[in-house]
């Protein structure tokens, strides 16, 4: 951030008209405001987070011992499959959407999102969406059990369950296209005079560059199950040999949707640590336009990588050895933003409360995840590694220690902003090392398990991967348990938390690195209904 | 002045939860339908029609604040900004069935009939084949021969004059746009009805054309590949050019009450917009449909 506000104290007089909040649970359902929009993602993400985490955990209780426990194995499919759709759609993507409409507004001076109505929609059709997926765990043949990819043949044999997802993923689309579109209309047509784009804080900028992305794969996934619901129902021979189609097709036009997908959750991760950091590193983000540039730089990388997931399908050398090499390119944006963040840090006055304890280890254990992912991304190896459990190792490190502990480490960062309240850091500090060990406990004994050769996907498994099973189950435990910290927090904060009134800032110089913290805590319903004036200032 | 000082933000939306909840009991129904439910057709109806009559309420309002001066020039970007990246949304969907078909033509059918080429080096790929006998030809419903013989459609009859219909109707909504900003009613009038005119009359070739299809071609949406991209790719897009179709006559019905100046009409550009998207899309199925 180089701006910072010189006048903003024009944005809590009664002047104007003001609409406050509308009375009791009506002011939820029909709100066009930026803010209750936002909480009311953030809540419906965390409620996904954890009926996401109960289903992990059934799985991991099912994986405790070689030999089938508790559930049949088609529900362990259904499990795998839901837990996947409800932590992608239900739970990381919608929490980013809610941090995105609480705090663009706020950190580009804008008095709300720029299509209100149309956010209330968004947020809407999510909850359709996740209904009806939701619903087909009580169907005839039971939920999806072909995992989050639908892969053809395999998924055709889905009972009743079947149209039910498709449609849900048609909705979830809708609500994720709508969202995307109304986040750049505010960031190109909203920012407070002054706001040049190259002014914009970096959690702005990776939602920009987000939100194109979720404009362009969330069609072709919508397109891509559209057929899949026509072989099914309509005869049409897509993804079937015999009338010409091919398999092979859907992983094409899924895994075109699926990589851009999988940044869609990660770069607004990078845009909410290079937003924390530099406040407890007490220096400003290092390289913040060369942040900017390597977030599009991965998201147009994106685009051409897709089919590294499909190296032991039977693809052409030449394609194999291209997707290889397209692949590896990732690692050179990434690495400028690892640096980065690690150069912020470098020689600035740390101080370590909790959001700052899940940023450094975000760093720390998303390079992790990034060098498995280097690893796979080596074509002749990733056959020894596909559909292995280093698979799952691989993408929990860059989804659970990476996007979700980033998200932790916003709630912690902006709990006091929007509540008022100072959340109970001793607390949150256990939440942090329980989980920061057990996620570890968790998912790094998955490296072995795959390297030794343990399929995913699978129920029961041979007797030599019993051990390193049971300790992942035990760290899983031991996690899934200690996020139930988290939500007694984020609670216990709302109500009062340790009963201390947070200033303005609440974090020492904050307001040097976001508008966000020149507003009163918390923030009035209606905030720069005039926008601020941005005084230009030198890189702190 | 800022152009947002005075932007417009709405409060208490009611259309849009309600219209989300049409949509869902909508798909929901369409699922139990697919499903073999006898409630599903009744669900899927009511869904529609509650979702249909939502949205002419929430536009009806759109319109109402439009005309009563309630949006500045930022609305008018927003809402402007808004329909580009909807319409990019749309033409990435386009880019997926346009894909599958040149996927399918140059790579699935050329593999299935083990035709050497720049995309059969893969280990295995042109040295054996499950389908004795098939070659890979253009169009073709696969070695299954999946639903039986048929005629694949020709380019130069009704495609050809629909072509020329969706390009005229281009023109005339141009016109119909001229005169809007040249403050004639009479042209801009004209000139829609025109477009609506054209673009139903391209609806009713695209029925004859796939009456045609099924019953004397016997080519279907079964047909294979070759039936299944020809009717996903043309089924599409002619469902676009009925909702254009609506749209302007939307548009066409606020001109006649008087709607709309030189200044203030996002809704005659928007739907200006989407109908030059839908005569694009036309244009790359007559090549790459039709013709090639």
């Amino acid at each position: 951030m180089s701006a910072v506000v010189a006048e903003h104290d024009d944005h809590h007089d009664h002047e104007h008209e003001h609409h406050g909040p509308e009375k009791g649970i009506l002011r939820w359902i029909i709100t066009t405001n930026h803010k209750d929009i936002g909480t009311l993602y953030l809540l419906f993400s965390l409620a996904m987070f954890f009926v996401g985490g109960s289903m992990a955990l059934i799985i991991r209780a099912e994986l405790f011992e070689p030999g089938l426990q508790f559930v049949d194995p088609n529900f362990f499919n259904s499990m795998t499959t839901m837990h996947a759709l409800v932590m992608v759609f239900g739970a990381v993507m919608p929490a980013f959407v809610g941090l995105a409409n609480w705090m663009i507004p706020i950190m580009i001076g804008a008095p709300d999102m720029a299509l209100p109505r149309m956010n209330n929609m968004s947020f809407w059709m999510l909850v359709a969406g996740v209904l009806l997926i939701a619903s087909t765990l009580f169907m005839e043949g039971g939920a999806p059990s072909a995992g989050w990819t639908f892969y053809p043949p395999l998924v055709m044999q889905t009972g009743k369950a079947f149209p039910f997802a498709v449609f849900a993923v048609h909705m979830l689309g809708v609500s994720s296209i709508m969202g995307a579109i109304n986040i750049i209309a505010t960031i190109f047509n909203m920012r407070a005079p002054g706001m040049t784009l190259m002014k914009m804080p970096l959690f702005v900028w990776t939602w920009l560059i987000t939100a194109f992305l979720l404009i362009a794969i969330m069609p072709v996934f919508a397109g891509a199950v559209t057929m899949l619901l026509t072989d099914r129902f309509f005869d049409t021979s897509f993804f079937d040999a015999a009338g010409g189609g091919d398999p092979v097709l859907y992983q094409h036009i899924f895994w075109f949707f699926g990589h851009p997908e999988v940044y869609v959750m990660i770069l607004p991760t990078f845009g909410v640590a290079s937003t924390i950091i530099p406040v407890f590193a007490r220096k400003p983000l290092f390289g913040y336009s060369s942040m900017v540039y390597a977030t599009g730089a991965i998201a147009f990388l994106s685009f051409i990588v897709w089919a590294h997931h499909m190296f032991t399908v039977g693809l052409p050398v030449a394609g194999e050895l291209y997707f290889m090499y397209a692949t590896m390119l990732i690692a050179i944006p990434t690495g400028v933003k690892v640096f980065n963040w690690t150069a912020t840090m470098w020689k600035g006055s740390l101080t370590f409360e909790t959001p700052m304890l899940f940023s450094i280890a975000f760093v720390v254990l998303f390079t992790m995840g990034g060098f498995t992912g280097l690893m796979m991304s080596v074509a002749p190896v990733d056959f020894q590694y596909h559909d292995t459990y280093f698979i799952v190792a691989h993408f929990h490190y860059t989804l659970v220690p990476a996007s979700i502990f980033i998200l932790m480490a916003a709630g912690y960062y902006w709990l006091p902003k929007w509540t008022g309240n100072m959340y109970n850091e001793k607390i949150g500090r256990l939440h942090f090392w329980l989980s920061v060990v057990s996620v570890n406990i968790l998912f790094f004994p998955q490296h072995f398990l795959g390297l030794a050769g343990m399929p995913r996907r699978i129920p029961d498994y041979a007797i030599q991967f019993a051990d390193w099973n049971m300790v992942s189950s035990i760290g899983a435990f031991i996690y899934g348990f200690s996020q139930l910290l988290f939500l007694y927090i984020v609670i216990d904060t709302i109500k009062g938390g340790t009963g201390e009134k947070v200033t303005d800032e609440v974090w020492e110089e904050a307001s040097k690195h976001g508008l966000e913290w020149t507003l009163p805590s918390p923030p009035p319903y209606h905030t720069f209904t005039t926008p601020p004036e941005i005084i230009p200032t030198e890189h702190i | 002045m800022s152009t947002h000082t005075a932007y417009y933000i709405p409060h208490k939306a009611t259309w849009p939860v309600m219209a989300t909840a049409g949509l869902m009991l909508m798909l929901a129904g369409f699922a139990n339908h697919l499903n073999g439910s006898s409630i599903g057709s009744g669900m899927m109806l009511t869904g529609f029609i509650t979702f249909i009559v939502m949205l002419g309420f929430w536009f009806a309002l759109q319109s109402t604040e439009s005309e009563s001066g309630m949006y500045n020039h930022g609305v008018g970007i927003s809402y402007r900004m808004g329909m580009m990246w909807f319409i990019f949304s749309e033409v990435m969907f386009f880019c997926v069935f346009f894909g599958a078909l040149w996927y399918t033509r140059n790579i699935s059918v050329s593999w299935l009939g083990a035709v050497e080429g720049a995309f059969s080096s893969g280990p295995g790929r042109s040295t054996y084949t499950l389908w004795e006998g098939f070659s890979a030809t253009w169009p073709t419903n696969g070695p299954g021969k999946v639903g039986g013989d048929f005629e694949p459609m020709g380019a130069f009859g009704l495609p050809f004059v629909n072509t020329l219909l969706l390009l005229s109707s281009g023109v005339t909504c141009t016109w119909a746009h001229h005169g809007l900003l040249a403050k004639n009613r009479q042209q801009l009038i004209k000139g829609l009805l025109a477009t609506v005119g054209l673009g139903f009359l391209f609806v009713a070739f695209q029925a004859t054309e796939y009456y045609e299809a099924y019953h004397e071609m016997g080519l279907t949406l079964g047909s294979g590949v070759y039936g299944s991209t020809f009717f996903m790719l043309t089924g599409f897009h002619g469902l676009h050019v009925c909702v254009g179709a609506i749209i302007l006559s939307v548009v066409l019905f606020r001109s006649w009450k008087g709607h709309f100046t030189p200044e203030n009409h996002f809704a005659f550009e928007a739907a200006a917009w989407y109908w030059h998207f839908v005569d694009v899309v036309w244009l790359g199925l007559f090549v790459f449909v039709y013709l090639m």
